[in-house]
């Protein structure tokens, strides 16, 4: 079954951060992208550029609304995905559990609903 | 501690609302599997006894503070939650039949007899808890719901399964208690040995997902190891003669002696070997070693004594400054007989890595390469750094250093396996 992992973080935190720091974070979630792919699960992963850079698009009324920055403001953005592939959700929660986002912020776990499935 | 009744409070007056729910919550604390399994024995109706005996303690939150906390706060409870039992039954009586449901009166009026002690059925609830019949996976949360009264939240965050699908699990395990006629007997002789195990991997169980958070940031979870320990130490009253039961405890005494020095004090991580021994807990060695003894003079033998005599051996540390590897390999070796596990096969290979050098500790880390379960087992990949590291293998080190960090999920013991792998790469003439 494929899970797709949200990354939620605090954005400001990561700037704080030192240089030695940072490649350590870097580090971490290369080596977690690694050991996903050695396992098989992985499906897809990327990162998303900070919440300043987003921009949001609605159609009300027929008249368009475009905004700058992200849906919701909160104090923790999505900032990345996982979309991995195992048994079951017990075996997803044990891969989002050793995502470095897990310490640093919070990882939600979704399943993926197939198209054409009820 | 196990089963220690306290004289709690005078009975009679009107209690602080603060002492009378510190009252009701030690009361819930120490006797809460104590009246489940007196509440459930018969009817096997656990989920039933939890419903009622919850109700008993919210309205022991609002009586005892007003009318003071009862000379038997036990009986007070048991009295209550007796009562919603019964009016739960005659709630139900539609949906059974007439006779089924007298039958079930008199059972609980049977019981009504005013007896000031209440029988401990703990042990007999601890083996239906581990019952064969009870999926494997589920028999710990099933303990430490119902002998200790942990709410399926709790114990889903420590076994890292969504809660809705701990508290399905659990309702599950309880239905099968009642459907089943799993009983509370405590088994014969000649069924005990093996369904003793179940109940000693079950509280293993809890204890090692409590431990999982060395850093003791997560108060409830450390929580789980103390009351893991609870449960061994309860155990250990009531089969005082097992050497596993006594090994067992022997076995999370000694790991619990260390918690404090498995963290710098600025927070980071500290392995066993780098530990300060000044800093682990006499005291709870002591009793761990005593406990070890006591148990090598029983008959019986078996994993858990094995392990915590592992334990003993870097206990020693503590006076001749080296641990006694030559023991741990051997020690280890029986483990791989008695259990056939790859953990233990791991384990001896980390042994004898120390005993004979890292090249035997790789050679034996090579015959587990093909074995799924290590795959992606942390520390099957971290002993596989360090040994190959050892070995001048940099290249390899590496490789295997990122896959470690790749599967860690303690902050600072990923820190720490970085910190190893960046000193790695940074050795001059490496690569």
């Amino acid at each position: 079954m494929e899970y797709l992992l949200l990354l939620y973080a605090d954005e400001s935190q990561f700037e704080k951060l030192s240089p030695a720091q940072t490649d350590e974070a870097i580090g971490a979630y290369r080596a977690y992208t690694e050991a996903l792919q050695k396992s098989g699960t992985l499906r897809g992963r990327n990162r998303l550029r900070p919440t300043q850079t987003a921009t949001t698009v609605r159609v009300k009324s027929g008249k368009t609304e475009v905004l700058n920055g992200p849906y919701a403001e909160t104090r923790e953005e999505l900032g990345g995905y996982y979309l991995i592939d195992v048994p079951d959700l017990d075996a997803a929660l044990s891969w989002a559990a050793r995502c470095p986002g897990a310490s640093h912020g919070v990882v939600e776990v979704r399943p993926v609903w197939p198209m054409g499935q009820p | 501690m196990a089963g220690g009744e306290t004289e709690a409070g005078a009975g009679g007056q009107a209690a602080a609302p603060i002492e009378a729910s510190r009252a009701a919550e030690e009361s819930a604390r120490r006797s809460y599997g104590k009246l489940i399994a007196f509440l459930s024995a018969r009817t096997r109706d656990v989920a039933g006894a939890e419903d009622a005996l919850s109700e008993a303690l919210a309205a022991a939150l609002t009586e005892w503070p007003a009318h003071g906390v009862p000379r038997s706060p036990d009986a007070w409870l048991l009295t209550v939650a007796r009562r919603r039992l019964v009016d739960a039954a005659r709630r139900r009586r539609r949906d059974e039949a007439a006779s089924q449901f007298l039958q079930h009166l008199a059972e609980l009026a049977d019981d009504d007899d005013d007896e000031p002690v209440i029988p401990d059925r703990r042990l007999g609830l601890l083996f239906a808890c581990a019952h064969p019949a009870i999926e494997r996976g589920v028999r710990a949360p099933l303990m430490l719901q119902v002998v200790l009264g942990f709410d399926a939240a709790t114990i889903a965050s420590a076994f890292l399964v969504a809660p809705a699908t701990m508290g399905q699990r659990l309702s599950r395990a309880k239905s099968k208690i009642r459907q089943a006629g799993i009983g509370f007997e405590v088994p014969g002789a000649s069924d005990l040995e093996g369904r003793l195990d179940t109940v000693l991997d079950a509280i293993y169980a809890a204890y090692s997902e409590g431990w999982s958070d060395p850093e003791g940031a997560d108060a409830r979870r450390r929580n789980l190891a103390e009351e893991a320990i609870w449960l061994g130490r309860l155990l250990a009253s009531l089969l005082p003669n097992d050497g596993e039961v006594l090994g067992l405890l022997s076995l999370m005494l000694h790991a619990s002696a260390r918690r404090e020095a498995r963290r710098s004090p600025g927070g980071d991580y500290v392995p066993l070997e780098q530990q300060d021994p000044m800093r682990w807990d006499t005291a709870m060695i002591d009793e761990a070693e005593a406990l070890l003894s006591r148990a090598s003079a029983c008959s019986r033998h078996g994993r858990f004594q094995l392990e915590a005599a592992v334990q003993s051996a870097h206990a020693v540390r503590r006076r001749s400054g080296e641990a006694d590897w030559p023991a741990i390999e051997r020690l280890y070796d029986a483990l791989c007989v008695l259990t056939g596990s790859p953990v233990a096969a791991l384990n001896r290979a980390v042994a004898l890595a120390r005993t004979r050098g890292p090249a035997e500790g790789l050679a034996a880390l090579d015959e587990l390469a093909g074995d799924g379960r290590l795959a992606d087992y942390q520390p099957y990949w971290a002993a596989r750094a360090h040994l190959l590291a050892s070995s001048g293998c940099t290249g390899a080190a590496l490789d295997a250093y990122q896959q470690a960090i790749g599967l860690e999920r303690d902050p600072a013991v990923r820190h720490f396996l970085q910190q190893r792998a960046a000193a790695l790469s940074h050795v001059p003439g490496s690569n």
